[in-house]
């Protein structure tokens, strides 16, 4: 069975040329599934001309949100806001307290830890446990990998074992991605699962965890967010009229 | 003494210039040896095969044990010579006759 691979996280300023280049680049190198996240500043004709973009390349263009939030209140204000909006959100956890609060809500479809300090890291036990039971998945960047070198490789290696190996156990999804903005950094989509190797996962995990883990997030959430949708496992078929 | 299982590893050079043959596989010892160190690198029997100047492709060496630890240090390479580059994995293979047909790797030569 073929794959269909997916990079949910691709950093493009849309002012910036490279935008283009570098979704272009990415159907060159077979990705199907490609996501940019959505700020502030970007406005829906441009969100449309980007979709445009992807499907002249032969991508299919994910609607992702990534969110900082400050706190517990913020992040569920934000969650209110965007859920119905968005075909995927992530939440970028800087405290311990947001952490938490995103991997206990069924919102949230995947967590990224994008610190290097080792104590601003908290994909504990705990927060594996909390992301299981909500289906969240613990995303890797791998841009981190490619640009750092020494000893913050070295650290950032050790928390991404570490990390890998408690999501592993808590059966946590993982999701490869690249966060790359440059074209230069944008690697095959075998390549990024090679580097998977680097924290742990063996080939076909790795393989999973740049294809069918992503694809099924997105397709679960396109399910939600269809007019059809009812309830897990119940849509709706056919409208008839009453009489 | 047990045979070493060995694999080669087309590959596409992605760079503003060309590389010397040299400069790329000095860049490839030198990924290795930043992840794995040089006694990780001394177990991956990696040699230089082909290096295709005119098509930017190049052909690897490697002993099957260490094919993926070759392979992620392949994918961490960001700069050889001190220009931005990028090195992807066209195809792997236990025969080199099946890794020209397979990859289009054209025979230095």
């Amino acid at each position: 069975m073929t794959r269909t691979f997916a990079d949910l996280h691709l950093r493009v300023n849309l002012k910036d040329y490279q935008a283009t280049q570098l979704i272009v680049k990415a159907a060159k190198f077979g990705y199907s599934l490609i996501s940019i996240p959505f700020t502030s500043k970007l406005t829906e004709e441009e969100l449309t001309k980007l979709k445009a973009t992807c499907s002249e390349a032969g991508l299919d263009f994910v609607y992702r949100a990534d969110f900082h939030p400050r706190s517990e209140n913020d992040l569920t204000h934000f969650l209110r806001k965007f859920r119905r909006r968005f075909e995927v959100i992530c939440v970028i956890c800087e405290s311990k307290e947001v952490a938490r609060q995103a991997a206990k809500d069924r919102r949230v479809d995947i967590l990224c830890f994008p610190s290097l300090d080792y104590h601003k890291r908290f994909f504990d036990r705990a927060e594996a446990e909390l992301a299981s039971c909500s289906l969240a998945a613990l995303e890797v960047d791998v841009k981190p990998i490619l640009i750092l070198e020494g000893p913050p490789r070295v650290r950032l290696l050790a928390s991404l074992r570490r990390e890998v190996a408690i999501a592993r156990e808590f059966r946590v999804p993982i999701v490869v991605s690249s966060g790359v903005a440059e074209e230069r950094l944008l690697r095959l989509p075998k390549d990024l699962a090679s580097l998977a190797f680097l924290f742990g996962l063996d080939e076909a995990q790795a393989l999973d965890a740049v294809s069918t883990t992503p694809a099924a997030i997105v397709a679960r959430n396109r399910e939600k967010l269809s007019s059809r949708f009812v309830a897990p496992g119940i849509s709706v078929l056919k409208e008839g009229k009453s009489s | 003494m047990k045979r070493v299982k060995r694999r080669y590893i087309a590959l596409q050079l992605e760079s503003e210039c060309m590389p010397a043959e040299r400069e790329f596989i000095d860049a490839v010892w030198s990924a290795i040896t930043k992840l794995y160190g040089e006694v990780g690198a001394s177990l991956t029997g990696l040699a230089l095969i082909d290096f295709n100047e005119e098509r930017k492709v190049a052909v690897l060496r490697v002993s099957l044990a260490t094919l993926r630890l070759v392979r992620a240090s392949l994918a961490t390479i960001s700069s050889i010579a001190g220009k931005e580059a990028s090195v992807h994995v066209l195809g792997v293979s236990g025969t080199l006759k099946a890794l020209y047909t397979r990859c289009f790797v054209p025979k230095n030569g």
